[in-house]
């Protein structure tokens, strides 16, 4: 995979990860197009070692590769991998994943932070609201919590630190920032991010196949939603301090 | 929700953590969700081992010790792992050994004496409704479980069994190798990782050349070290897979080793991973006790947890 090569970091790589994993390390940087070089490989691996294989875990720049060393040793996975990655080839299809849209209400009663955010930047908050909602965005890793998406890039200028000290306890279906990233919040728990405010999707719904409304590689888009639009679609609209 | 009617025992008193959890969750890891499974897998596998359970039946991980179960018909279970002063009906439970219990005995766990974790293996294994292919309690994910919902179990609770859960089994010897002194000092085999090289050499001569205390801050996503300050010239990494046993070291430089429960994704960087059954040892491990860490090499550590399945699998 002469194209995703790096020389000066001897990319890609495989690295001890235990016993029963390794690390494949494709990338030095996030970048939308990692995903369709993460995603073949996946496959590839799912082919290559069937019932040995345990578990994949994609991120932006590696794949967590996670196997029975009991029925396969880690040496000779190791060599499968190395064969793997000598001949492979991004697999836009493997990655293409679904179309995404997240009702979404932006208002400070449910995005505490907008205006912290507006400050930083130096935007009015109908200035962030309009550039977090006017791009798509891919996933690029679940994580954290079930059905938590890691999706990016955001716009720069609405970069912005996390909060020094995290809330513990992030309303539900909160829509956040931070960095480069934003995401929404499947379940309450703790969090470091901007909140900006609240989507009315169910992104973890245990009577759903698969669970997990959104999968890395998934193209997602924030629809800004009037307070009426959002209770009509069965959104929260308690005030975030009130969920602490 | 009630398609298992046999049931095995009632909770009269539950104690602070007991979960139900078979081999763990398996697959879904891309979806954000954890392995779970039993934090001990050593003496989990063995409780089982010793009711004739096949590899990846429910049984209960009991922490602390304070559950009280009363059996609800005639069981055949065992325990092992951790010594929690277990009692049936007022004498001193045996470990590591098929006990027959009879309908309406009492089976009480008291407080940790080796070891932290107790698993109790009922034959047949527990009952419970599988939740994406696993019934392994996560507690925090409020997945699998008895309840499905991730719950531990709660006073007044019953336990589903098989209709075959009173079946006679045959008595086998444990080889005295196979159940551990927990509260002997703990080495605990590491295989180096990736970014070993980015610590300074005087924190890797620490790492694993000088006593690490197992702090209170303790549960199934992790158990943090503390110890001398490790200093890793890299702060962060993007974020990546993390596996089991993983040893991480956030910037304090006091590293956290990384259980069942663990986030499936994370940015520290890490020593190396413990070996499956140096995990396993480390979540016996109390707070308070010391542990030394050990480089090991990938031949040994396999031929350890190839030892420990032949051994288990008798």
């Amino acid at each position: 995979m002469s194209r995703a090569m790096n020389c000066k970091e001897r990319l890609p790589r495989i690295e001890s990860a235990g016993l029963d994993g390794w690390m494949v390390r494709l990338f030095a940087r996030i970048d939308e197009q990692n995903l369709a070089w993460l995603g073949a490989l996946a496959r590839r691996c799912e082919a290559e070692f069937g019932e040995a294989l345990i578990d994949l875990v994609p991120s932006y720049t590696t794949l967590l590769v996670v196997f029975d060393p009991l029925r396969l040793s880690p040496v000779s996975v190791r060599h499968r991998l190395v064969v793997l990655l000598a001949d492979l080839e991004p697999e836009e299809e493997a990655v293409a994943g679904e179309v995404r849209e997240l009702p979404t209400w932006y208002d400070p009663s449910v995005g505490p932070d907008l205006e912290r955010v507006a400050r930083h930047t130096g935007m009015s908050v109908e200035e962030v609201i309009a550039r977090h909602a006017g791009r798509e965005y891919r996933v690029f890793a679940l994580g954290f919590a079930p059905g938590f998406a890691f999706m990016g890039l955001l716009d720069e200028s609405l970069e912005v630190p996390r909060l020094e000290t995290p809330r513990k306890r992030v309303p539900v279906n909160s829509v956040a920032i931070a960095g480069r990233q934003t995401a929404a919040y499947p379940a309450v728990s703790p969090g470091g991010w901007n909140l900006l405010g609240r989507t009315t999707a169910r992104l973890f719904d245990r009577d759903r196949d698969g669970f997990s409304l959104l999968r890395v590689g998934d193209r997602v888009r924030f629809v800004p939603l009037a307070r009426a639009a959002f209770e009509r679609q069965g959104g929260d609209a308690t005030p975030a301090e009130n969920h602490a | 929700m009630n398609q298992y009617t046999v049931i095995g025992f009632r909770v009269e008193r539950a104690g602070p953590l007991a979960l139900l959890q078979d081999a763990g969750r398996f697959g879904v890891r891309r979806l954000g969700v954890t392995q779970g499974g039993p934090a001990d897998l050593h003496g989990w596998a063995w409780a089982n081992r010793l009711v004739d359970n096949a590899w990846g039946n429910p049984a209960l991980e009991i922490t602390f010790g304070g559950l009280q179960l009363v059996a609800e018909r005639d069981l055949t279970i065992a325990v092992a792992g951790a010594d929690l002063g277990a009692t049936l009906e007022g004498s001193p439970l045996p470990l590591w050994q098929p006990i027959s219990l009879r309908e309406g005995e009492t089976l009480v766990f008291g407080t940790p004496r080796n070891g932290l974790r107790a698993y109790l293996a009922v034959a047949g294994g527990f009952q419970a409704e599988p939740v994406l292919g696993s019934v392994s309690c996560v507690v925090r994910e409020g997945l699998g479980g008895f309840d499905g919902r991730g719950g531990k179990l709660g006073d007044g609770d019953r336990l589903a069994v098989t209709a075959d859960a009173g079946r006679r089994v045959q008595e086998k010897g444990v080889p005295a190798a196979e159940c551990p002194d927990y509260t002997s000092p703990a080495t605990l085999a590491l295989l180096p990782g990736a970014q070993v090289a980015d610590f300074t050499g005087d924190s890797l001569f620490a790492a694993f050349n000088r006593p690490w205390k197992v702090d209170d801050r303790a549960d199934r996503m992790g158990v943090r070290l503390t110890g001398p300050r490790l200093v890793c010239r890299i702060g962060s990494l993007i974020s990546e897979g993390i596996g089991l046993g993983a040893v991480q070291v956030p910037p304090d430089g006091q590293p956290i080793a990384l259980l069942n429960d663990r986030q499936t994704i994370g940015g520290y960087p890490r020593l190396g991973a413990l070996t499956p059954l140096a995990a396993s040892l480390l979540a016996q491990c109390l707070p308070g006790q010391e542990v030394r860490l050990a480089a090991t090499t990938l031949e040994r550590a396999l031929s350890g947890q190839r030892r420990f399945r032949d051994a288990v699998a008798g």
